[in-house]
């Protein structure tokens, strides 16, 4: 930084005087700037080079049909950027709603790749200059773009939960009823399947079919269009890989998504700020509690409550938990993807359901807990929870991380497999917006529980685990390391766990928020997953976006796998750490 | 004596005790039901609490059925387990069609039996029973892994009760017709609806125009 700004106000007030005609002060109840649609890439340059915003962390739009909150009736396309340290700047972009196009920050932020394609699937704003748009999560031909407020679902009822055909005291309908079809189907007037074939290339081929027909006269080998999934075992759910292959080696590689893209988005427009917080935990279904996080955070930035420290202490265990049952899973996969079959994988599994008898034991439920609430958490850790949390944390679980280094660490065939393969380097890392190990492992020391402290991390000491190499090697050197740092946070907490009230407040089921916007965020074991919600100050949230870290982190995929051979991918993506329902939503 | 009975045939005295007799279908089923093998197919959530139950703890080789077969060709249960999109269910279809019969389909999970949480959304099939036969519900959200086995117990209980004789696919000329693969076009196109669609889009269009 060749200048010292300091906090989000300063700038603000700075980038005003820098551009006097581009960017002012976003309205009243929103923060960060507004620019200019035509200077927004002068900006974001300016950003990058001369104020160390490296890193761009979500990039989403919000439909304004009509004004709210100050806000004209436009597309509103929103910006995070981050620096290493501190919290976000928020950047406006207020697309036309006739013809909604803004210049495309791909060229100077890799990270957009992805997320700009999702906001013009479901959002439809053109991006101009990015190298790909295309569908993302839908498939090219869907009718419409469902995330705009006038799109309505077949099996629309009401724009807001709770439906008055169930509460207070209708009765439940079936959303069959609502087609004619009996099924969520519908199709535009004039349309029959009899004449109709799929005329678009649904399936994606046509780039990898002319990329296979130009054969490079040096390599003599054949060009071959291979297609991985969506069912297929080492894709860890419903992922789809298409490759062209040269050989063995991969000449270009595209992870396809959206198989299980379940409109969590549109859904969570209508229900509850309450009702959300169950949905959140079948985002990333292998750490369902840390995924609530986030969202309460978010929602508590607006409600302006502060957590008590007994609640902060609970949330900490818990997310530390759900960090070492990930980390744990991810290294059985990787050993599952090695062809050692289902072993690894069983050692992860029994741990996981001690960590799970524990959530059940606090929460009720194994898997989705439904734990975290607005200024606190649901229920108190009983005596017997600490009792098998201690056992956990001091005992059992660091006999297992030893146990898996034994077998993992100095592993002659392992290390064969993984040294050296898929490097990424620190610069394309950011470049990319990789978060998490993945980021780390590359030798960037950036965390958010350091960057931006949250909750009570700030009373614990952990070290913040980098790697070197960047290769899958160290990648899964950086989850043991990370392992070994969840352990210690675990006994401080235990340790030094407060007494007091777990609720801020008192527990409402309809709670109103201020109008305005906020990004909550927090470090989830996969990298950094981010809420971005608008309130209009009703009890629903207006606009609910969610930065997965999954789905940003897969942007690199293509990149780090070119020139590897085909049976290295699924190592590679093993290491990259994906869960499918966090990529589709 | 039951009647059935009297009709087995004698055994030698010199093989006593080392050949048996049972009728076909109890040992057919019986081998049927103790080597079942699931695809490995995992869709949404569900499918990590499958994986759950197909580990150590609840230990499901106690049945017969700790392999998993990655591809559809080996496989004789099909366990939907989890939120079926409109983009996977063309994959869904094509690998029940892929699979020999007999076959079972067990439904794990709210979201694969009726849309569950996600219902509404615009990508997500309400029930996969519109397109597949189920043989067997498991609800939940996702289930216990108890519940799991218990569904997979249930579908024991209804191999054992399947006789030889009247299952379609031992008959002679008849061959099971594959399920017609939907396709992605403006919605999901189910071609079992083609002359719905036609029909309403008479009656749709006309209004329009006026
Ligand atoms: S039923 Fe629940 S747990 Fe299972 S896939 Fe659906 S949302 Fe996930």
């Amino acid at each position: 930084m060749n200048e010292s700004i300091g906090s989000t106000t300063d700038i603000v007030t700075h980038l005003q005087e820098r551009f006097p005609d581009a960017v002012q002060p976003a309205p009243a109840p929103y923060q960060g700037i507004l620019v200019a649609q035509d200077r927004l890439v002068e900006v974001a340059t300016y950003l990058r080079d001369e104020l160390d915003f490296a890193y761009l962390s979500s990039v989403t739009v919000v439909d304004y049909p009509q004004p709210l909150n100050g806000m004209p009736a436009c597309y509103d396309v929103v910006y995070h950027f981050f620096q290493g340290r501190g919290g976000p700047l928020t950047l406006h972009v207020q697309a036309d709603r006739e013809n909604p196009v803004v210049p495309s920050l791909v060229p100077l932020f890799p990270s957009a790749l992805f997320q700009e394609r999702e906001a013009w699937d479901l959002m439809g704003v053109r991006f101009d200059g990015h190298p790909d748009l295309r569908r993302i999560l839908l498939w090219e031909g869907f009718d419409g773009h469902p995330l705009r407020k006038d799109w309505k679902e077949v099996y629309y009822e009401e724009e807001h939960k709770p439906f008055g055909s169930r509460f207070p005291d209708g009765r439940p309908v079936p959303a069959e009823s609502r087609s004619p079809f009996g099924d969520n189907l519908r199709y535009p007037p004039g349309w029959s399947p009899r004449d109709w074939r799929p005329l678009v290339d649904v399936w994606g081929y046509a780039p990898h079919d002319e990329l296979a027909r130009q054969e490079d006269p040096n390599h003599p080998a054949d060009r071959v269009v291979l297609n991985m999934g969506p069912h297929h075992p080492s894709t860890h759910g419903v992922l789809r890989l298409l490759v062209t292959l040269e050989g063995e080696r991969i000449v270009k590689l595209e992870p396809m998504m959206g198989f299980l893209h379940r409109c969590h988005e549109k859904i969570g427009e209508r229900n509850v700020w309450l009702g959300n917080i169950p949905y959140t935990d079948r985002l990333d279904y292998v750490c369902a509690m840390s995924n609530e996080l986030p969202y309460v955070l978010a929602v508590e930035k607006l409600l302006g409550v502060e957590p008590p420290p007994r609640a902060q202490y609970i949330r900490v265990i818990m997310a530390e938990f759900t960090r070492f049952l990930n980390h744990a899973v991810s290294i059985g996969f990787t050993g599952n993807d090695l062809g050692i079959y289902f072993t690894a994988m069983l050692y992860a599994l029994e741990e996981r359901e001690h960590i799970l008898d524990l959530f059940e034991m606090v929460s009720g439920s194994r898997l989705m807990c439904n734990y975290m609430r607005f200024g606190g958490v649901a229920h108190d850790m009983s005596e017997e929870a600490i009792a098998l949390a201690r056992a956990l944390a001091f005992e059992r679980l660091p006999r297992y991380l030893d146990q898996l280094e034994s077998y993992f660490t100095d592993n002659e065939l392992f290390k064969a497999r993984a040294v050296g393969v898929g490097v990424l380097p620190p610069e394309m890392a950011v470049a990319y917006g990789c978060t998490g190990p993945l980021l780390r492992a590359s030798g960037v020391p950036y965390d958010v529980r350091r960057a931006e402290p949250y909750f009570a991390y700030d009373d614990f000491n952990f070290d913040i685990v980098v790697g070197q190499n960047g290769d899958v090697y160290d990648r899964y050197l950086v989850r043991v390391g990370e392992m070994r740092q969840s352990l210690r946070i675990l006994q401080q907490a235990l340790n030094r766990l407060p007494d007091g009230p777990i609720m801020a407040g008192r527990k409402s089921a309809t709670l109103k928020v201020p109008a305005g916007e906020s990004y909550g965020r927090i470090e989830a074991p996969k990298g950094e997953l981010g809420f971005y919600i608008v309130s209009d100050g009703g009890p629903n949230p207006y606009r609910y976006h969610i930065r997965a870290p999954s789905f940003v982190n897969l942007g690199v995929m293509g990149e780090i796998c070119w020139g590897h051979l085909i049976a290295d991918v699924v190592i590679i993506l093993a290491s990259i750490d994906i869960t499918l329902g966090e990529v589709d939503r | 004596m039951s009647p059935r009975k009297r009709q087995l045939p004698e055994i030698p005295p010199e093989l006593v005790g080392t050949v048996h007799i049972t009728p076909i279908d109890a040992i057919y089923n019986w081998a049927r039901k103790r080597s079942l093998w699931p695809i490995f197919f995992g869709l949404a959530c569900c499918a990590f609490e499958m994986i759950g139950t197909f580990a150590a703890r609840f230990d499901p080789s106690r049945f017969g059925m700790e392999i998993m077969r990655a591809s559809p060709r080996q496989a004789d249960l099909m366990i939907i387990n989890g939120t079926v999109t409109k983009k996977m269910l063309p994959q869904v279809v094509r690998l029940y069609n892929q699979m020999p019969e007999p076959k079972y389909v067990l439904v794990m999970g709210a979201c694969a039996i009726s849309g569950g949480p996600f219902q509404e959304g615009y990508n997500v099939v309400s029930g996969i029973d519109k397109y597949l036969p189920v043989d067997v519900y498991v609800p939940g959200c996702p289930p216990r892994p108890e519940g799991l086995i218990h569904g997979i117990l249930t579908i024991h209980a209804k191999m054992e009760r399947e006789s030889l004789r009247n299952l379609r696919w031992y008959k002679k000329g008849e061959v099971p017709e594959p399920i017609p693969v939907p396709e992605l076009g403006p919605d999901l196109v189910d071609w079992r609806l083609t002359e719905k669609i036609e029909a309403m889009q008479e009656e749709v269009v006309p209004s329009q125009v006026e």
